[in-house]
């Protein structure tokens, strides 16, 4: 085998977890049209979206840059783009905040019908899975800072790298599925 | 609380001591929570069990009013949660904790604190979930909670969202840890086709959980959000799918079904070759044939929504699925029954449970085939057939199994030996209280009567009426035949008869342990050479291929040079506990729909972990360098 | 597993006269079967299932026999004896052949049945030939509405049909004014017509009946749709075609207008204005020939007393159980009417008014 039991155990979990966002992809799929009469996909603002779609991607190349980093041992860079990754991400959130409230106000609104629930309750869980990782990496940041992480321990940013290219990988998923290709469909 | 005088790593103090209160609640060793998921559940199991009785009590005649059909409706919801969430899953878990490192020859499992982490939260779900009867009436909406009945404030059903989502936080951790467990730390010359068939199960058992918790996860996620804040998922009105729950629920559901009976299959299989003195029937076969189950598993969910509004093409489809994972469980009962045949078969407790288990559980399988007839089908669904279909699966199947799993360990856990004269007398009344409480129901179903309603209706007539009289006597043999098990248990651990290292002749590794198994599991992680390895170490064939056993004590392995020698194991932690505790805060918020008490969970939950993770796993770890974890083998064991 | 397993033919043979005594004894229950039994088919739509479970049955029972011979002869064949040697049995770890039979023969079995399972799944649910009268059934918490769309007649709990014609149910849910918004999934099953339908709020499944002689048949609301699921019952009145014509013909009659000074006509007032409180015409309706019959929330009462039970047809329909009902509606079937508006007000009714009230109701008759 010679996986690590916590690396493994990472993908186990992450196994489950690409099920979990299937499960709501679904029901969003589902829901497409269930809008009650109200707002729809029409409310997406794909250039903006893909803004900060392309900041969280770009979040995965700094942080392969810090697990890359942190096996040569070099602490001090990794802690770099570490904060990078976690900045990246905070713009990413950022960007959905305001996405939220755009939305809020041009009349999607989570009780008002299927789709809306469906959009709000997939793309929220999505941040809130980008939150956890922010918190990670910031954990990570300052653990190493006050000496709690060894320069051999790259591991640890491994698996945190894990996770966030799989909320990455999640969010490319909902990006096509959720906006592209309904708006595309509408067009 | 014990104070320390090595200097700690973590927030605060690590627990000391072997035993009292500190060391259970504190505990990351995999035996003693295994101990504590079994205490656990058997008073949820008297609970469910109290409430199959007011149920019964109930249907006993036509048109009583015992209980009002609010009070009704409540307790036959619990009693499935309870049985199915609270009794039936982390009994499994219990045999899974105390028995997968043993059989595969390690010390612990993969993340100790994991596992205390698993554990409470199990309890402190159950607890949430009981806790709604004191707090405006328990969920009414059923076990299965159909939206968008479920969504209807007035079926409570808040807490059984909230409360099933925490159960299945428990259950995914546990997954996550005993599938890194079994494919990791496995002594050396553990082969995957040398393990014993339970871990096979056990590792089939927590895939098919890795994968079916996130549709019900998402389903329950969706019914707190309709219930809870007013969204739209399974609302009507507003062109929400009430079909789209049964889907998520049932991609959960049926596979559900498989991760209740898969570890009773493997403890049947562990138990029948020692009773019958001789291997089981085509390994190969039992544990493909397991692992197929696992896989078709999660094709044939819409079996469940035969009635609903699904298509014809559907229906088939699914039809023709229910039939297929027929064959294989086929495989499986005949494999057992040929495992007795020409065997020397002793017939202990666990073996008489195990013959049970193999012969009842038949019978769910055979009406399990007549479901798949679909036409049919709508005559059975959703009426008493059902209900005897699947207890007859859950009950006579998983419960017959595990319970036999009990008396086969109990030596193994405590040392002593269940009375056998008193586990006769459990083993025979339960079947026949078993036998009278679901056999009938088969008749009631087909003669009209539906599940779930508060009365019996009395135009279904006598017949009708004498199979539910005769349920629920069945019922109280199962109370008289559960109290006499209860009272053999408590017996037997205070005064029971010492049984020694290997009270059953048996053939996996955790008998190479000295019962009760000491804490550190193996003094020398084995060596394996065979499937079956005690048995290879007790038994050899002579010049003439006759079966000898091997002079006592020629291989046992209590090997003396390790003795003396530093064992590395986890330390207690508080922290699981702790952290945990965040849960109700959580879960109540998310009820109620209070972001106060909803960010107090979170952020305790969060302070919890961090303490969790600054704490090394063992004291005097700094922190267990990278390089020192060769997964396979004695090294791993210890972390 | 090299010695010929001799018993187990033996066993076979016993297992024989067992499956036969065994389906023997299930068609001798069958036929002191209730009103509402599976087992009882009294329409081809019942009847096709049920032809196709019996041999599935007889099937099972043999494999049944099969495996509980098996496991008793090998228990008893097999158990340790009081004089044996302590030696150990002949290791066998499997038999490929044995193993390939018993994969393959029950694989084999499950095709065959297969085959007509399909086509029946597909015949059970394709549309009826021939002259097939259409009903609407809207479940609702917790009794049934019937349309008949071809007669504008709406009824509730007794459903009248012919024999001897197919009758194609379109089945929705509803609650509160015909809203799906608070429906909840409800199933249409009267068992000895045909097999159970799910009925689901803000879709339309359909389900084929037919009865083949003249019968009360009973049935059930079989989805567990709340408190009073148990009180949610179905009658399928079947009568000759000459009779349901009558039947028809009384139904589209108006309600009558009692005479002036009558009990009954202040009952009639009542029945409109209740004086503040919630007045039974908000709910339900008494349709006296106005252009257009609208459905309401609460059963229809424009020929209430042409139905023998009510309160979803677990009570007789009489002046007294009528009283009863109006004077406190919740002890005689649990509703939540305070919780969530579903079911029946109690309405604080004096004696006088209760009176007036039933004497009005109990003109409600096309055969009066």
């Amino acid at each position: 085998m010679g996986v690590d039991h916590r690396k493994l155990g990472m993908w186990a979990f992450l196994g489950s977890e690409f099920l979990f966002f299937g499960g709501f992809v679904t029901a969003y799929l589902l829901y497409l049209e269930s809008t009650a009469g109200g707002v729809g996909v029409e409310v997406f603002d794909i250039p903006f979206t893909s803004i900060s779609s392309f900041v969280l991607l770009m979040s995965s190349l700094t942080m392969v840059l810090a697990h890359h980093a942190h096996t040569r041992g070099d602490l001090r860079r990794m802690r770099l783009w570490i904060l990078a990754t976690a900045g990246q991400g905070m713009v990413f959130l950022g960007g959905q905040v305001y996405e939220f409230n755009v939305f809020y106000r041009e009349g999607l609104v989570l009780t008002d019908s299927p789709f809306a629930s469906a959009f709000y309750v997939l793309t929220g869980f999505h941040g809130v899975h980008v939150f956890i990782g922010i918190l990670m990496l910031l954990s990570i940041f300052v653990f190493s800072l006050i000496g709690k992480i060894k320069p051999n321990q790259h591991l640890k940013t491994e698996m945190i790298g894990l996770y966030w290219h799989f909320v990455d990988i999640i969010w490319v998923v909902i990006f096509t599925v959720v906006y592209l290709i309904p708006e595309i469909a509408v067009l | 609380m014990a104070s320390s005088t090595v200097e700690t790593k973590g927030f605060k103090g690590r627990p000391k001591g072997e035993s009292g209160l500190s060391a259970w609640i504190t505990t990351t060793d995999h035996k003693k929570i295994g101990i504590m998921y079994f205490v656990t559940v058997l008073v949820f199991f008297f609970l469910g069990g109290a409430e199959s009785g007011v149920i019964r009590a109930q249907l006993a005649q036509a048109e009583m009013d015992l209980v009002t059909a609010e009070i009704y409706n409540q307790v036959f919801t619990m009693h499935g949660i309870t049985m199915v969430f609270l009794v039936v899953m982390p009994l499994s878990a219990a045999f899974f904790n105390y028995l997968v490192p043993l059989m595969i020859g390690a010390r612990d499992v993969a993340f100790p604190r994991l596992n205390a982490f698993s554990y409470w939260v199990y309890l402190f779900g159950g607890i949430f979930l009981y806790s709604s009867f004191f707090l405006g009436g328990a969920p009414s909406g059923g076990w299965t909670g159909y939206a968008p009945l479920a969504s209807d404030a007035v079926s409570n059903m808040a807490f059984y969202a909230v409360g099933l989502n925490i159960l299945g936080v428990s259950s995914l951790a546990a997954a996550v840890n005993f599938i890194v467990t079994i494919l990791n730390m496995r002594a050396p010359g553990m082969t995957f086709m040398r393990m014993p068939v339970f871990v096979w199960m056990s590792l089939v058992t927590n895939f098919l959980l890795l994968f079916a918790l996130p549709p019900i996860a998402v389903a329950l996620f969706m019914l707190n959000a309709d219930t809870v804040v007013g969204a739209q998922f399974f609302e009507p009105a507003s062109g929400g799918d009430p079909i789209l729950w049964q889907h998520l629920f049932w991609l959960f559901g049926h596979p559900e079904v498989y991760i209740m009976i898969l570890p009773a299959m493997g403890i049947v299989s562990e138990i029948l070759p020692t009773g019958s003195r001789k291997p089981l029937f085509g390994y190969a076969a039992v544990v493909f044939a397991g692992a197929a189950i696992g896989f078709i598993g999660f094709g044939v969910w819409a079996h469940h929504m035969f009635t609903s509004a699904i298509g014809p093409v559907a229906r088939s489809a699914f039809a023709l699925t229910t039939m297929f994972i027929a064959v294989p469980t086929g495989i499986k009962i005949f494999n057992w029954v040929f495992t007795m045949w020409g065997g020397k078969l002793r017939f202990h407790t666990p073996m008489l449970f195990s013959i049970g288990f193999v012969s009842m559980f038949t019978i769910g399988g055979l009406s399990g085939v007549t479901h798949a007839i679909v036409p049919h089908n709508a005559q059975q669904h959703d009426t008493y057939y059902v209900v005897a279909h699947f207890h007859y699966v859950l009950f006579g199947g998983a419960l017959f199994g595990l319970i036999a799993g009990i008396y086969y360990w109990f030596p193994k856990v405590t040392g002593k030996l269940m009375d056998e004269k008193l586990g006769k007398v459990h083993f025979w009344t339960w079947l026949l209280g078993f036998n009278l409480t679901f056999g009938p129901m088969h008749m009631s179903g087909l003669l009209g009567q539906p599940r779930r309603t508060a009365v019996l209706p009395g135009e279904l007539g006598g017949t009708v009426e004498l199979y539910n009289l005769l349920s629920t006597l069945g019922v109280v043999v199962l109370i008289g035949s559960a109290l006499v098990f209860l009272f053999n248990l408590i017996r037997s651990i205070k005064a029971g008869q010492a049984a020694g290292d290997d009270p059953w002749d048996a053939r996996t590794l955790e008998w190479i342990t000295p019962s009760p198994t000491p804490s550190h599991n193996f003094d020398a992680i084995p060596t394996v050479t065979h499937r079956d390895e005690f048995w290879h170490r007790k038994y050899a064939e002579d010049d003439a291929g006759k079966v000898v056993r091997v002079p006592a004590g020629a291989s046992e392995d209590h090997d003396t040079d390790h003795e003396g020698e530093h064992i590395h194991m986890p330390d207690p932690s508080y922290w699981p506990l702790v952290q945990t505790l965040g849960v109700f805060p959580l879960g109540y918020g998310l009820v109620y729909l209070n972001f106060w008490l909803i960010g107090i969970g979170v952020l305790w939950m969060v302070i919890g972990l961090y303490g969790w993770i600054i704490e090394p796993l063992a004291e005097g770890d700094d922190d267990e360098p990278e390089d020192a974890h060769t997964p396979t083998g004695a090294a791993a064991a210890a972390h | 597993m090299r010695e010929n397993p001799r018993p187990q033919r033996t066993s076979l043979r016993r297992a024989r006269t067992i499956t036969a005594s065994v389906v023997l004894a299930s068609l001798a229950l069958s036929a002191c079967a209730g009103d509402q039994s599976a087992l009882d088919p009294a329409g081809p739509f019942a009847q096709a299932p049920h032809d196709l479970i019996i041999p599935v049955a007889i099937i099972a029972a043999v494999v049944f026999v099969l495996v509980q011979g098996l496991i008793i002869f090998s228990v008893v064949k097999f158990r340790t004896r009081r004089d044996d040697d302590g030696s150990l049995p002949v290791q066998t770890h499997g038999n490929t052949r044995l193993e390939i039979v018993w994969t393959v023969v029950p694989a084999v079995i499950l095709a065959v049945i297969a085959v007509p399972t399909v086509q029946g799944i597909f015949e059970q649910m394709g549309e009826p030939d021939g002259d097939v009268l259409t009903v609407e059934v809207i479940g609702h918490r917790w009794w049934f509405e019937y349309y008949y769309p071809d007669y504008d007649i709406y009824t509730a709990n007794e459903m009248a049909i012919p024999t001897d014609t197919p009758v194609r149910l379109e089945m929705t849910a509803a609650d509160l004014a015909r809203s799906p918004d608070q429906g909840v999934i409800h199933s249409f099953w009267v068992p000895r017509l045909a097999g159970k339908q799910d009925v689901v709020p803000g879709q339309t499944t359909y389900l084929n009946i037919e009865a083949s002689e003249p019968d009360r048949y009973l049935g059930m609301c079989a989805e567990y749709c709340g408190l009073s699921h148990a009180n949610m019952r179905i009658r399928i009145e079947a009568m000759e075609p000459a009779d349901f014509d009558a039947w028809v013909e009384g139904q589209t009659t108006p309600a009558d207008v009692p005479d002036d000074g009558t009990l009954a006509a202040d009952g009639r007032a009542l029945y409109h204005d209740l004086d503040g409180r919630q007045a039974c015409a908000t709910c339900h309706q008494v349709w006296e020939g106005e252009a257009d019959r609208a459905p309401q929330q609460g059963p229809d009462l424009t020929h209430l007393m042409s139905r023998e039970e009510f309160a979803g047809a677990i009570h007789e329909l009489d002046e007294e159980t009528l009283r009863a009902w109006l004077e406190d509606p919740n002890s005689l079937k649990p509703m939540q009417y305070e919780v969530n508006g579903i079911g029946m007000p109690d309405l604080d009714l004096t004696d006088e008014e209760l009176d007036a009230l039933v004497a009005y109701l109990l003109t409600l008759d096309p055969d009066a």
